[in-house]
């Protein structure tokens, strides 16, 4: 199988020790991916990198276009990496502050990608708005309410909508059930696994919860100390960990 | 070593409207030479990327910000012993700014005033553009206190600078469909932002959007000066200026049941006066010379049918 985006040798290091360090990856259509790892271990600085929000010291990323052709991101314009991030990718903050406008409604939130795409009308896009809030799960005749009058949850929801909303073929996610409680989390869980096999679209999800990556992931990453200790299919990695640290992590999950 | 500043101070620097202009504690229109110079060169790109803003060192003016400091200083750069010079504010020759800008260039250069718009070379405006319609011999200097229509939206300026560099314009969309969303219809009645030769997004300044439609293919040369914030733009003559909008929601322009109560004018912007303590209105054009005109003429039409009957 042909990666969709993969790095080789990816560095990133902070005060000489912290970052990411020498990692080579690949990412695969339509596979749900995920990175564990402890706070500092270099994961988010790894999700960071492969969705061109921070420059590498060291590394490359190639990414395979609709039509086949394998481009290096690293030589590609500012223009064209602008155009990938708002069209076939997408980044689901682990605040939805961050991700969402807060000053704008619901239904501007979703449809501001197609607007930058170029979409110029508003019935349309209001009724894309519309069938995007009723896919995620939201009480669509909200629709003009802003970001701020969502819940936590509901907010979060809102923002895979606005990122999914121009079919993205790879979708990050930093933390995205952090600071949620249980019931809301597994509602969004839930959510996530159907639109990704529905959609078939690629994720890369960071989180520190294995509960989260036994769910979604279909491939497990297990980072330590800025490496890739550990990977490979999720049930293999948590059933039968190698490495000693990623039977630590195992093992540290309390039972319910 | 020689600096490129000073293979400018070889050349003769006083123009020859030096020699002739009377007052001799100023420069000829107040700023000196180089600085007008350097205010030439950044209008030179501004002309040559439409839409663009191009960053200068805006100078203090004897004016605060906000009255027209941008707008000055490309007058000021622009002037010469040949030029008429007309100043409006609010489409009116006889409003504090106007009055005030137009002395100033009065003391400062010697140079013919007028508030004929059919005579000036020059015209400095604050909040219209002129009814009637501009030659191209003709050149329109915008007053602007904010250039970039964006910066309500993106406090930034690095991210604001990016979305003109690639052309990413998706956040101004965005208060159009919150508009629609929230009100039913775009609420922007004046300052309705525009696109330049199908690149770059613009403030027309705070005209009405009533004003907007004359902006496209207009034979004038357009410049927009923001002192404050330091920026020069340029609509070249006949060049293609779009206000935004959607398909569905066309942009419209301000429309009136009433006329002109002074000079019947059907078409033109007019403003509603409160013409007594009873509360009655009267509107009337806004741009003072259009009415004058106008005025003058049907006057000119009763006098000429009373002699010839």
């Amino acid at each position: 199988m042909t990666a969709l985006l993969s790095g080789r040798g990816l560095t990133r290091m902070f005060d000489g020790n912290n970052g990411c360090d020498h990692v080579d990856i690949d990412l695969h259509p339509g596979e749900v991916t995920c990175i564990v790892g402890e706070s500092g271990s270099g994961k988010t600085t790894l999700l960071n990198l492969l969705s061109l929000q921070l420059r590498p010291d060291a590394g490359s990323l190639y990414y395979r276009t609709l039509d086949g052709a394998r481009i290096d991101l690293g030589l590609a314009s500012e223009m064209d990496r602008r155009r990938l991030m708002r069209t076939e990718w997408g980044f689901v903050r682990q605040n939805p502050r961050d991700g969402l406008l807060r000053d704008v409604s619901a239904g501007a939130n979703i449809s501001e990608r197609l607007m930058a795409n170029g979409a110029r009308h508003y019935g349309a896009l209001r009724d894309t708005a519309i069938d995007w809030m009723r896919k995620v799960e939201l009480d669509h005749g909200r629709v003009d309410d802003l970001p701020r009058d969502f819940s936590g949850g509901m907010q979060q929801r809102l923002q895979i909508a606005r990122n999914l909303v121009t079919g993205p073929r790879l979708l990050f996610m930093d933390e995205p059930t952090a600071g949620l409680d249980v019931s809301v989390q597994a509602r969004l869980l839930d959510l996530l696994r159907t639109l990704t096999s529905q959609l078939g679209i690629a994720m890369l999800i960071v989180t520190h919860d294995i509960g989260v990556a036994r769910l979604l992931a279909h491939r497990l990453l297990v980072m330590h100390r800025g490496r890739i200790i550990e990977t490979g299919l999720t049930d293999q990695v948590l059933d039968d960990p190698q490495q000693p640290y990623t039977q630590m992590l195992v093992s540290s999950v309390l039972p319910v | 070593m020689k600096s490129p500043c000073q293979w400018n101070e070889t050349v003769t620097l006083p123009s020859k409207n030096d020699a002739v202009f009377r007052n001799g504690d100023y420069n000829f229109a107040y700023l000196d030479e180089q600085t007008k110079r350097m205010i030439r060169r950044a209008l030179l790109k501004a002309v040559a990327i439409p839409g663009y803003q191009v960053p200068f060192a805006a100078r203090e003016m004897p004016l605060p910000y906000g009255w027209g400091t941008g707008g000055i200083q490309l007058t000021a750069a622009l002037i010469g012993l040949g030029d008429v010079l007309k100043v409006i504010d609010q489409g009116a020759d006889d409003t504090t700014n106007a009055v005030n800008i137009r002395s100033f260039f009065e003391r400062m250069t010697d140079v013919a005033t007028t508030t004929l718009v059919q005579e000036a070379t020059l015209i400095q405006t604050r909040h219209r553009i002129p009814e009637a319609p501009l030659r191209a011999d003709q050149i329109l200097i915008y007053q602007v206190p904010l250039p970039d229509p964006a910066s309500r939206l993106e406090p930034r300026g690095t991210e604001r600078a990016n979305m003109h560099a690639f052309g990413d314009y998706g956040l101004i969309n965005v208060k159009l469909y919150e508009d629609i969303a929230q009100h039913g219809s775009v609420a922007m009645a004046f300052d309705y932002p525009v696109i330049v030769n199908g690149r770059y997004l613009a403030s027309p300044s705070p005209i009405p959007k009533f004003d907007n439609p004359k902006l496209h293919m207009n034979p004038a040369l357009q410049l927009f000066g923001a002192g404050r914030e330091r920026r020069i733009y340029a609509i070249p003559p006949f060049t293609s200026v779009r206000s935004l909008d959607f398909d569905d929601h066309p942009f419209t322009i301000q429309a009136w049941d009433e006329s002109c109560a002074l000079c019947g004018a059907p078409d033109s912007f007019l403003e509603e006066m409160i013409v007594d303590d009873r509360g009655n209105r009267q509107h009337i054009c806004s741009d003072s010379d259009y009415c004058a005109q106008r005025r003058a003429i049907q006057s000119d039409d009763v006098r000429h049918q009373e002699v010839m009957p």
